[in-house]
């Protein structure tokens, strides 16, 4: 282990700019010539546009251009493609979905007309000078509403607001286990709707050059490379005639994956008008136009046997995919539907999805992807399991789940867990927690008139598989070194993480090794940042990279000292004849690989490796929240008293950054459990427009998180990397919820939906009544 | 609308004297007309704290804030800190305790913490959370944040 490899707490290399206000976001760029466009939005839900008169935009100051939907339709112009949709019979529907809207809109904040001009308030001053005229349309809100029978529809081709049913799991043995069960324990719940929210709003600069034909898109995005693809697709054009440029991104969290109709806008303005356009989204747009997450409603059915044995699992998700399916919308309902095996032995699973359209913005991956939907149904499934047969929650757990001697071990989903010691991960974060001292602490809330409740949850995740990974690695002949990897870093700090692999595994120092990420042309290809799995990903593509170099420089080594390449050991950093004290340093090998007079007629000059990672199976990181609360039974005023997370993420690469991922992820549960509530009206007015009325959680609102990392083996990993960046998003949710119903159980609370606001709580223990 | 007002306000320790819109807002003359971009805009109605700056000595909201509101103001932002290569103490205790992610958040944090830390040098914990309760961070659960500020304290109360 070096002083900056695997393993180390290293300060991060983006620290210094991001310290000193030099990182560069999309909206501290600005190119010469540059044009500024604001979006007008829809106040409606769903509407008619009866008329549409933009020549009052058109004719006020400043103004350059002023575009609708039929300008971009005359252009052949589309919008984002929908690139996941279940193709099983029957097959999905996925809508067109325009960059501005064509005749009709179906969510509020859904582009109508772009105003182009000199000045950002010249453009947003313009667009009040357009005139609208809308014929209301009824208007549906919220998965249930849109498969009633008689609900408004939206597409023609999506009878009953159905754009997708997708199945997984064995019916009939479910149904089978239903039948044959002592006890069946049913939930119905909302896991709820919410507005993303990073903290750098997103924008866009585009950019195009006549004489190349190429747009060059400038945004804060998770996902360069797909979005380069994607802006192929909407113009009808060859990916490779678009440049996607990414640099320091405000936060991500699955809300820039996706791309969005604003970037083919600014790139179709650019083109049209020959200069630079950019387009900065106010909070206000950001609420109405990014895409929010989770949204769905589901019922679970859980078989259990005399001995609380669990039997079967029968799964119905009604998953909202708001007014359009964005490009990855159908990726969160379906994709980690795994999750629902969770660490159980759980022999039977289905679970039906059902896709819906409503006039709301389109849904599309949040941190966990699915993962937290699932674990939170299963996990508050089980606590009620626990109440109603009787028993003792940490006992029904320890009943069911897998044994370490298990592994592999396939679950009815289709997943071979290939480790994990989950029975001991429970055990230490109940330890960890002072779960036996809980009834004391309980007493003396009473003592001071509080309500005081524990809950935990286990789980075990998937991360990391399904894409190839590549990687780039070359070095100079000064013996830096240089990484390019089409992952994209949007706080995880990959600069620092990758850097600590090649320092580990070159021998060099942290600052000789760059890290390039974010720029279409210069990496190759890539999936971007997403799933938890840039670093047990990228770390190995990487890996295989370095072998590729080191391979190569112990031949140039074997040259220079006349030796065979058998026989050269690479170790600290230098090129050594076994058994010798002959060796060459690694700068004089990387001088000697740039100068092909020093190299032999088979070895080309250069010493660059690539690395392309197919990982065998996934990673599955697993741990156990536990989470206290207290509340005020007079106010339902929560207060999260202390959060405990003990997990196994493999062997840890820099583990205060990942302790700082474990955090934030925690944070966002807790903040999607108990604080954020994207509240429509049922006119499709998003009521929680702005953060004053969506809460998002602060410093004061929490506890110290404590967390204690317990690594197993990674076998499906050559690094011995898991996944870490969803586990704390898709733990705490279950945790929180499952302390507050221990909280309120002396009142005959069974469930409250998410999220746990006090007026909530408060009505939930006849407060309100 | 576009009547231009002279305005002369001290930044970081430099004059400037700009024309400028009346509605041009505190945190757009800084980024736009002064090429100061270190001062974010998270959410432009005062609740993110992204943009705070420190107007007269104490923290506020730049984007609560008309440009001509803060003629004759002496402002400190982010970029009168420490530099790339001589961090000062806050944002070397930030980068230590690992208090920043994305980093949009983090000039705004900054200069919160140097206000909370000029009033109440020794804060506690509590003082802490209650005094970056105004600035939202969705990276780190602010648990780091808290961390670095603490340490800062700790130092003063030593």
């Amino acid at each position: 282990m070096t002083k900056f490899g695997i393993g180390q707490s290293v300060p991060r290399k983006e620290d210094p700019r991001l310290l000193t206000g030099r990182g560069r976001f999309v909206d501290d760029r600005n190119l010469p010539d540059q044009l500024h466009a604001h979006i007008l939005r829809s106040p409606h839900a769903h509407a008619r546009i009866a008329r549409l008169d933009v020549g009052g935009a058109r004719s006020a100051a400043g103004v350059v251009a002023v575009a609708t939907g039929a300008d971009l339709a005359a252009d052949g112009i589309g919008g984002p493609p929908c690139v996941f949709m279940p193709e099983d019979s029957p097959p999905g529907y996925a809508p067109p979905y325009p960059a501005l809207a064509q005749g009709r809109v179906r969510h509020v904040g859904e582009g109508i007309a772009m105003v182009v001009a000199e000045t950002a308030n010249e453009a947003a001053d313009a667009a009040e000078e357009i005139v609208v005229e809308y014929e209301p349309l009824p208007v549906v809100v919220g998965p249930e509403s849109a498969v009633m029978p008689g609900a408004p529809q939206l597409w023609d081709r999506a009878p009953g607001n159905v754009s997708f049913t997708w199945q997984a799991g064995d019916a009939s043995a479910v149904a089978e286990a239903l039948a044959g069960a002592a006890r069946i324990i049913h939930l119905e719940e909302d896991n709820n709707r919410v507005v993303i929210s990073a903290i750098e709003p997103r924008a866009a600069l585009g950019d195009h050059d006549s004489q190349s034909e190429r747009g060059t898109l400038y945004i804060g995005s998770q996902m360069p490379h797909p979005i380069k693809d994607d802006l192929g697709v909407a113009f009808g054009l060859p990916a490779d005639r678009f440049r996607v440029v990414v640099e320091d991104v405000g936060g991500g969290f699955g809300a820039k994956n996706a791309t969005y109709p604003e970037y083919v806008l600014v790139l179709w303005a650019a083109r049209k008008l020959a200069r630079p356009v950019k387009w900065c989204a106010s909070r206000a747009e950001a609420f109405l136009s990014d895409y929010h997450g989770r949204a769905n409603r589901t019922t679970f059915d859980l078989a259990l046997d005399e001995e609380g044995r669990f039997l079967g699992l029968e799964v119905d998700v009604l998953a909202d995919l708001g007014a359009y399916v964005s490009s990855r919308g159908a990726v969160s309902p379906i994709f980690n539907q795994t999750a629902l095996a969770g660490p159980y032995t759980t022999p039977a699973i289905h679970v039906r999805v059902r896709g819906v359209f409503t006039n709301t913005v389109p849904t599309d991956v949040y941190r966990g992807a699915g993962r937290p939907e699932a674990i939170y149904g299963l996990e508050r499934l089980i606590d009620l399991a626990a109440a109603e047969l009787g028993l003792d929650r940490v006992d029904l757990r320890r009943r069911n789940l897998i044994a370490p001697e298990s592994f592999p071990y396939e679950t009815p989903l289709g997943l071979i867990y290939d480790s994990g010691q989950f029975a001991d991960n429970l055990d230490a974060g109940l330890a960890r927690a002072d779960w036996d001292g809980f009834a004391a602490r309980r007493a003396a809330a009473e003592q001071r008139g509080r309500l005081r409740g524990i809950g935990f949850t286990n789980y075990v995740e998937r991360c990391g598989a399904g894409v190839t990974q590549g990687a780039e690695l070359r070095i100079a002949a000064d013996g830096r070194a240089e990484v390019l990897i089409g992952t994209m870093s949007n706080g995880q700090g990959h600069e620092t993480a990758y850097a600590q692999v090649v320092a580990e595994l070159l021998g060099l120092d942290l600052d000789s090794v760059s890290v390039v990420e974010g720029d279409t042309d210069r990496v190759a290809e890539g999936e971007g940042t997403g799933g938890s799995r840039s670093i047990p990903l990228g770390g190995a593509a990487i890996s295989l990279a370095a072998d590729e170099v080191i391979d190569k420089a112990r031949r140039i080594a074997a040259h220079l000292m006349e030796a065979a390449p058998a026989d050269i050991e690479f170790t600290g950093g230098r090129f050594a004849i076994a058994g010798t004290d002959r060796h060459r340093s690694w700068t004089e090998i990387a001088a000697a690989a740039h100068d092909p007079s020093r190299l032999p007629a088979d070895i080309a000059p250069g010493l660059d490796g690539a690395g392309e990672f197919v990982p065998p199976n996934h990673t599955f990181p697993a741990g156990c929240h536990v989470c206290e609360v207290e509340i005020d039974p007079e106010t339902g005023g929560l207060q999260i008293v202390a959060y405990t997370i003990v997990h196994d993420f493999g062997r840890l690469l820099n583990p205060m950054l990942l302790a700082g991922q474990v955090h934030g992820g925690v944070v966002q549960g807790l903040g999607q459990a108990a604080f954020e509530h994207t509240a429509y009206g049922t006119d499709g007015q998003l009521l929680a427009g702005s953060w004053m009325d969506y809460c998002l959680p602060r410093a004061d609102d929490l506890p110290a998180i404590g967390f204690t990392s317990r690594p197993t083996p990674c076998p499906s990993n050559p690094l011995g990397f898991k996944g870490c960046g969803e586990a704390g998003a898709a733990g705490s949710p279950p945790a929180l919820a499952n302390a507050v119903m221990d909280a309120v159980a002396p009142y005959g609370v069974r469930h409250i939906d998410l999220p746990l606001t006090p007026e909530r709580i408060w009505r939930a223990i006849g407060r309100g009544t | 609308m576009t009547e231009q007002h002279a305005i002369e306000m001290v930044v970081n320790g430099v004059t400037y004297a700009r024309k400028v819109e009346a509605r041009l807002l505190l945190v757009d003359f800084l980024r736009d007309t002064l090429g100061l971009t270190g001062t974010h805009i998270g959410c432009e109605h005062g609740v993110c704290g992204a943009c705070t700056v420190i107007v007269n000595g104490a923290s506020a909201r730049s984007c609560l804030c008309f440009a001509v509101q803060a003629d004759g103001a002496v402002i400190e932002t982010v970029e009168g800190l420490g530099s790339v290569d001589d961090l000062d103490p806050v944002q070397q205790a930030f980068r230590v305790h690992h208090a920043l992610q994305c980093g949009f958040c983090t000039p705004g944090m900054l200069m919160t913490t140097i206000d909370l830390l000029r009033k109440c040098p020794s804060a506690t914990d509590d003082d802490i959370r209650n005094g970056l309760s105004g600035n939202l961070c969705r990276c780190t659960g602010y648990d780091n944040i808290v961390r670095a500020v603490r340490a800062m304290a700790g130092e003063r109360r030593e």
